[in-house]
């Protein structure tokens, strides 16, 4: 499937955050969405999710667009991991992850119901706390318990909004590894908002970067991201530099900082 | 040795590969038994609550100011519901108290507890916040300005008529307790329409309970101006009215109640699992297909008809919508499917049984049973409060 963005403007008030936004995303792609803090990233995502209405342009999928389709429908298309997550009281990881079955059922719950959520549950090894208040988990592991319900929900595009924010570096790597060998799989999309470049670079087939509410580059990662992009964009020098397991970033704040005057 | 030297055997990488399959396997036994224990334990619960809401409502049959022997509370009943095959109690007049006046009394607990409870268990969730109850949005101080404003208002607009007694769906009703009841449910449902004109289509959580606070307040003058103007007849009714009471108990407002709350107990259950996604964020639930503005206003307005109904009968009855639902989460989680049935029937239990010991500590007078929950109620929550995982709860 394909998912075609054009034109996309959206903000909050009278102001616009994000504006003539266009890009694709295809099945079995691993797209990131990359630029500073307040680039307009998590506003766009919130547009792809059906959680904000888009101010302006369309988002197509397959030909169709977005708003025209039945809110179950496009539900069963796309999943969303938002960046701040909560829960509330009394509500177990196994609560959480049923929520993403939502779109297919009415009232009940049937036994496939059950083992999608036991599957989705063990990609992302929650299955130990199923029964544990969402609010008691460490924040990695919440991370991982909110990843699991969108999973259930077996969407064809995955949208995640910085999940790895809240992992340590094992969970940063795993997390990534399992998305992607799992879009692989299902033949799934995943578009990923990420501040970790390195991460980018390694696990990403297509890089959208954001600036100041724009698109300021799309491409494959090894084209996109580079000490110019760096520069514009998060006002940081940096080398990209390769070793045995390929490219990653270096970045450094001045052309003397050498970390010299460390105690 | 080469691994081909076994012949049949799977290779290192198969046999790994069924191991693990193996391990999939059990593991999503062991996920599909505990889903299907805590299944479960919140079936024997919702069973164990009606059982409890039963012996309540029994023992509210039995107990009253007139001491009516045990066997001969159950006669009366059978008398009235299978005329032709159980005989009367011992004595007639026994029929005629259980029949008009205590039956009557134990189903208007029975409705108003399930109500509140269920209205709770819905704002909650709409609204995300435990400490939300069915008064939250101004239900109660605006019904009861209603009726302050009928107490204070209509003896001298209507005279004379206002202290008649009339016809009314087949029920006769004192045209006084009918204007109380009709200006107070009409001023409970204005509270949430208020509400939600004032927060506008896009209402936020904040800004609906920022609104429902105000409009509290607004109200709020209205009752203390009502008071302050009102003679000291007038003044005594309304503030045993702001007491709650199940003084208005008759077969009419039964008959009225009893469609009202069933349709939207019928209506609250088939959001429940919408709701249940709204427990994980806003967005989450918009994600998952629940249009959550419409969700939102519409839960409301229906909470607030069932609890401006009983209100409009029972006066404000403090603290169930907010009991119920907390214990009934304690114990079976937040699956509002389970929790809305288990409350509804943990709040009538309260409230049949509050309402016994209303009739029962100042024996022979009553306790308005309003004053029995503040006191429950308030022990309740020091509890909770003192209890050491609370903070993390909420």
């Amino acid at each position: 499937m394909r998912m075609e963005v054009r034109g996309l403007c959206q903000g909050y008030g009278r102001d616009d955050v994000v504006s003539d936004i266009s890009f694709t995303a295809e099945s079995g792609e691993l797209v990131s969405v990359l630029g500073p803090n307040g680039c307009g990233k998590s506003t766009m995502i919130k547009s792809l999710c059906n959680v904000m209405r888009p101010r302006a342009g369309t988002i197509e999928i397959d030909g169709v667009d977005m708003l025209t389709m039945p809110s179950d429908d496009l539900a069963k298309l796309i999943g969303y991991v938002p960046q701040t997550i909560s829960s509330v009281g009394y509500t177990t990881v196994y609560d959480l992850v049923l929520i993403g079955r939502r779109p297919y059922v009415k009232w009940n719950y049937t036994p496939e119901d059950l083992r999608i959520v036991a599957d989705s549950m063990i990609t992302m090894n929650v299955n130990a706390y199923m029964r544990d208040d969402v609010n008691q988990l460490s924040g990695g592991q919440r991370q991982r318990a909110f990843i699991a319900r969108a999973l259930a929900q077996r969407p064809r595009f995955y949208v995640f909004d910085e999940p790895t924010s809240s992992f340590d570096l094992r969970n940063q790597l795993d997390t990534m590894r399992i998305m992607r060998s799992l879009i692989r799989r299902e033949d799934a999309c995943l578009i990923v908002a990420l501040h970790d470049l390195n991460l980018a670079i390694r696990y990403s087939d297509k890089v959208v970067v954001l600036n100041d509410g724009r698109v300021y580059d799309i491409g494959p990662p090894e084209k996109v991201i580079t000490s110019e992009m760096i520069q514009d964009v998060y006002g940081v020098k940096a080398e990209i530099l390769e070793d045995s397991h390929g490219l990653f970033v270096r970045s450094y704040d001045e052309d003397e900082d050498r970390m010299e005057d460390r105690a | 040795m080469t691994e081909d030297s076994c012949g049949g055997c799977p290779s290192a990488s198969e046999s790994d590969r069924i191991v693990e399959e193996i391990q999939n396997d059990l593991e999503h036994n062991r996920i599909e038994g505990q889903y299907s224990a805590s299944l479960r334990n919140k079936w024997l619960f919702i069973v164990a609550m009606g059982i409890v809401c039963a012996v309540a409502f029994i023992c509210s049959l039995v107990f009253g100011s007139v001491n009516i022997p045990f066997a001969d509370t159950f006669k009366a009943l059978g008398h009235l519901l299978l005329p032709g095959f159980v005989d009367g109690p011992s004595q007639d007049y026994y029929e005629n108290i259980i029949a008009n006046s205590r039956l009557p009394r134990t189903l208007l607990c029975l409705l108003t507890g399930v109500s509140l409870a269920a209205a709770g268990t819905i704002m909650q969730g709409l609204l995300r916040n435990p400490l939300v109850s069915p008064f939250t949005l101004g239900v109660s101080t605006a019904a009861s300005f209603g009726a302050a404003l009928s107490i204070v208002v209509f003896p001298s607009v209507l005279g004379g008529f206002y202290y008649e007694s009339m016809d009314f769906a087949g029920l006769t009703m004192s045209v006084k307790n009918l204007l109380i009841v009709l200006l107070s449910f009409c001023f409970g449902m204005s509270s949430i329409l208020l509400v939600l004109k004032v927060s506008k289509k896009d209402a936020t959580r904040t800004t609906l309970v920022l609104s429902g606070v105000v409009i509290s307040y607004l109200f709020q003058a209205g009752i203390s101006l009502s008071q302050y103007i009102s003679d000291d007849e007038s003044l005594r009714t309304i503030s045993n009215w702001l007491m709650g009471g199940m003084w208005n108990a008759t077969w009419g407002a039964i008959v009225l109640m009893t469609p009202i709350v069933v349709v939207c107990l019928l209506f609250l259950m088939k959001t429940s699992i919408d709701i249940n996604s709204l427990s994980a964020g806003d967005e989450i639930a918009r994600n998952v297909g629940v249009d959550v503005n419409s969700l939102r206003r519409r839960g409301l307005v229906v909470s607030t008809l069932v609890t401006s109904t009983c209100v409009a009968f029972s006066g404000v009855i403090g603290f169930i919508g907010l009991m119920a639902p907390h214990m009934t989460r304690m114990a079976i989680g937040n699956d509002t499917r389970f929790v809305l049935p288990a409350s509804a029937l943990m709040g009538a239990s309260i409230l049949l049984f509050s309402d016994i010991v209303a009739r029962k500590v100042l024996y022979p007078d009553q306790l308005p049973v309003g004053i029995i929950l503040y006191v429950v109620g308030g022990i309740f929550f020091i509890w909770m409060v003192t209890r050491k995982n609370w903070g993390s709860r909420l």
